[in-house]
């Protein structure tokens, strides 16, 4: 294995990451994607003026590894979107933050609309920034009508602007912009670690608090070389299926509600709530705010609470059989998930989707499966894939993998390995880099942690699975009934501020 | 004109938004809920009463006239809608063409305050209102000639009063088909299930919810309360229909008919709560359904 390849949740010397010239570097990422490779992150460094670094970390299924890549760019460089779509969002914050043009992006604009982190060349500071100002695509024609939805929401939703075309009820075309959340949480994060870093990290995404906590602590273990305690990797494993349990249920829920299915609604909205409790039982946090520490966990489980979690589990797995399994025995039900929503396997597997609406579409990417770390290493949950990549599709994986993760918990509960929780954390190493993979309940986080020589963050780059499944959405609401755009929405169920940061 | 021809639009003016009341009710102790009170309608109204409403800048007069006069419309509709037996306020023959008008006109004048504001939204929803309701109207007055063709009259207080449970057993399977198709248009014209739903917070999804999106205040109050007149209205008409029971005192008919209204009420929430909502390219097949059924019904009791 080449010096610039590493294992998840493992950090390497930056001197041995290869320094090639883009073009060098645009070929070998179109060579590894074709061989069947991702992007899990591509990102750029801002060095001096009118230059960056560009950080690409590829990661590779059949080997089980990833690999880091960098290269110098002046003002502007070949858009690798054209031949590899996945890279499309990658390349647009690029050419936000740093200021650097891909040139030939097929369709260039503002991700979040953050103020450039350089002072790049046509960037000015000092311009007011104006959230969803910017060319829209349009179609032409008199029957043409386009309906905008958001920023201001009628639900209790995140903020979002959606642009349809459509053709009466039809939409040709649904545009997504997004950037009303964007908090800086990237520039905080640098200089870390400091005492508030964990705490930014859980907030990346409220509702996946345990995921980003556990890439964020992953990423700082490896850059201290530390081993994890045992008992402290059952205990985020559990922690990690519960949030999958809680939310996956959660949506199963919502999707029946946005039907108007009563039944499965009240049901699953309930046992949502169930299995943020058994979280709290953990930790005293619904959402499993400060469970997870650097080095390990905070909150020991004893063995009475242990057995507790184990019993409200099975009766939470009882209940959620029999709410879910209204769905699918409906026929109603079935007559709009069916055909809603198709999202074609060629297209996610272009656009690099991840999580459940990947695997909705027959692609096997699970990083726990693929890139195994902490206690997945040993105990492996099997991918849920379904073929359909439609709206039944994403909520038939939703309900696999809720099984899975209630045989998982259930299974490490019983035999919760003896020892510590805590780990001492020295200060991490000096110039090096860390990536750090987990499979939240959406679908893969990413994590990567630059340090400079004063052992500090120069460089925090996060990836939500959003950033990644926005596109999937627009291209799901092709040739769909716009009124099934709230239910295609919810069967992704992205987030706004996991992907404005 | 007797006295007792009061009753029934008092008891409407009164009792219509208990329905909202028991339908929610009734869909939440099915989701194992305790749901509102039965007289969170009220609540509201009171509310909204009390608000100031915010306009639009881009919104006219239209705007503003239209959550009035719908409400006046779907008033008058109550002079000669039929309930329990009693005579009508203003029944006159061949005023079932003015009920299905002044619903028509209810909706035409929601459908211009909704595009007024030029919300896209709005004028979404406005158009799918249309699009529905311009496919239940055939089914309701199929449903209606065959309740004239039966009992005789042209007014539909008569015809109804003169409807008895004898011409449910000498044909009751084209009664049984008009009620069938009233109920579609019942589930239709009001915004509920399968059609539409009353709960959704999703504006791409919105039919009726749309289009009072921009109203607020006492507008809002109005609209409210009209929708809540609108589904006794078209409820008073099934009822009638399905029930025609009339013992002969006034107290026992009044009681009989709300009982009637109550029961339509908690069926309502019922089929709320067990089914999903149609697809909304689906919707169409099911109004068409429903005029299928009155043209059956029709057919059945011209032999």
């Amino acid at each position: 294995m080449a010096a610039n390849y590493l294992h998840n949740g493992a950090a390497l010397a930056q001197t041995v990451i290869p320094l090639l010239s883009w073009a060098e570097l645009r070929q070998h990422i179109l060579a590894e994607v074709e061989a069947g490779a991702r992007l899990a992150a591509f990102f750029g460094q801002p060095a001096t003026r009118e230059r960056a670094r560009l950080v690409a970390i590829l990661a590779h299924p059949g080997e089980g590894n990833l690999s880091a890549w960098t290269a110098n760019v002046d003002k502007s460089f070949n858009s690798l979107t054209p031949d590899c779509p996945e890279a499309h969002g990658f390349e647009r914050e690029i050419w936000e933050q740093c200021g650097l043009k891909p040139e030939g992006h097929p369709w260039l604009k503002p991700v979040r609309f953050q103020p450039p982190k350089s002072a790049s060349p046509g960037a000015d500071k000092t311009a007011p920034i104006q959230p969803g100002v910017t060319d829209y695509f349009q179609m032409p024609g008199p029957e043409i009508h386009e309906v905008a939805v958001g920023p201001v929401q009628a639900d209790i939703m995140e903020p979002g602007h959606f642009r349809f075309q459509c053709h009466g009820e039809m939409v040709y075309h649904l545009e997504i912009s997004l950037g009303y959340q964007h908090r800086g949480v990237e520039r905080a994060l640098l200089n870390g670690p400091h005492r508030r870093s964990l705490h930014q990290a859980e907030t990346l995404a409220g509702d996946t608090s345990i995921g980003h906590a556990t890439a964020y602590c992953q990423a700082l273990e490896s850059l201290a070389g530390v081993q994890v305690p045992a008992r402290a990797q059952a205990l985020r494993a559990i922690a990690l299926e519960l949030e999958r349990l809680a939310n996956h249920t959660g949506d199963l829920g919502a999707l029946a509600g946005d039907i108007g299915y009563l039944p499965t609604a009240a049901g699953c909205g309930r046992l949502r709530d169930d299995f943020l409790n058994l979280t709290a039982l953990l930790c005293g946090s619904r959402f499993g705010r400060n469970f997870l520490r650097p080095g390990g966990v905070g909150y020991d489980v004893d063995e009475a609470r242990a057995g507790q979690l184990h019993d409200r589990l099975q009766q939470a797995a009882k209940d959620a059989a029999s709410a879910v399994a209204l769905l699918w025995n409906t026929s109603s039900v079935r007559a709009r998930f069916e055909n809603t929503g198709h999202l074609a396997r060629e297209a996610a597997l272009d656009l690099g989707l991840v999580g459940p609406a990947a695997r909705a579409c027959g692609l096997a990417r699970d990083v726990r499966h693929e890139f195994p770390a902490g206690l997945y290493r040993f105990c492996q949950i099997p991918i849920a894939t379904f073929h359909t990549g439609n709206v039944f599709g994403r909520a038939q994986v939703r309900w696999l993998e809720i099984q899975r993760s209630l045989a998982f918990v259930q299974e490490q509960l019983k035999a919760l390995p003896a020892g510590s929780i805590q780990t001492q954390l020295p200060q991490p190493g000096a110039s090096l880099a860390a990536v750090s993979l987990v499979e939240g309940w959406r679908g893969e986080i990413c994590h990567v942690a630059l340090t400079d020589a004063s052992r500090r963050f120069a460089h925090y780059k996060v990836v939500d699975p959003s950033f990644h499944n926005w596109i999937g959405l627009a291209l799901a609401l092709r040739n769909q009934q716009i009124s099934d755009f709230p239910l295609c929405c919810r069967s992704f169920n992205l987030s706004c501020c996991g992907h404005d940061l | 004109m007797s006295w007792t021809a009061l009753i029934p639009p008092l008891l409407a003016l009164g009792f219509a938004p208990l329905l909202p009341g028991i339908i929610n009710r009734t869909k939440a102790k099915c989701a194992g809920r305790d749901g509102p009170p039965l007289r969170q309608a009220y609540f509201d109204l009171w509310k909204l009463l009390h608000k100031g409403a915010v306009y639009s800048p881009t919104a006219s007069w239209v705007f503003r006239a239209g959550p009035v006069l719908g409400l006046a419309a779907v008033i008058t509709a109550l002079a000669v809608a039929p309930w329990g037996g009693f005579p009508a306020l203003a029944g006159f023959r061949g005023d079932w063409v003015f009920l299905a008008c002044l619903l028509g006109l209810r909706r035409f004048l929601a459908v211009l305050a909704a595009l007024d504001t030029g919300s896209s939204c709005a004028g979404m929803g406005a158009s799918r209102a249309i699009h529905f309701s311009a496919l239940a109207e055939p089914a309701l007055f199929l449903a209606l000639a065959v309740v004239a063709r039966k009992t005789g009259p042209y007014s539909l207080a008569e015809m109804f009063a003169s409807l008895s449970p004898w011409h449910w057993v000498q044909s009751g399977s084209a009664l049984a088909l008009a009620a069938g198709a009233l109920f579609i248009v019942c589930l239709a014209d009001n915004s509920r299930l399968p059609v539409d739903d009353p709960d959704t917070q999703r504006e791409p999804a919105m039919i009726h919810e749309a289009m009072v999106l921009d109203h607020g205040g006492p507008d809002l109050a109005f609209l409210f309360y009209g929708a809540a007149l609108k589904l006794w209205v078209l409820g008073s008409v099934l009822v009638s229909l399905v029930f025609p029971v009339h013992p002969g005192p006034w107290w026992a008919d009044a009681l009989l008919a709300l009982g009637g209204m109550l029961a339509l009420a908690v069926v309502i929430g019922v089929v709320e709560s067990v089914m999903a909502r149609l697809r909304m390219l689906m919707v169409p097949q099911l109004l068409v359904g429903a005029t299928a059924l009155g043209v059956l019904a029709l057919l059945l009791i011209a032999r």
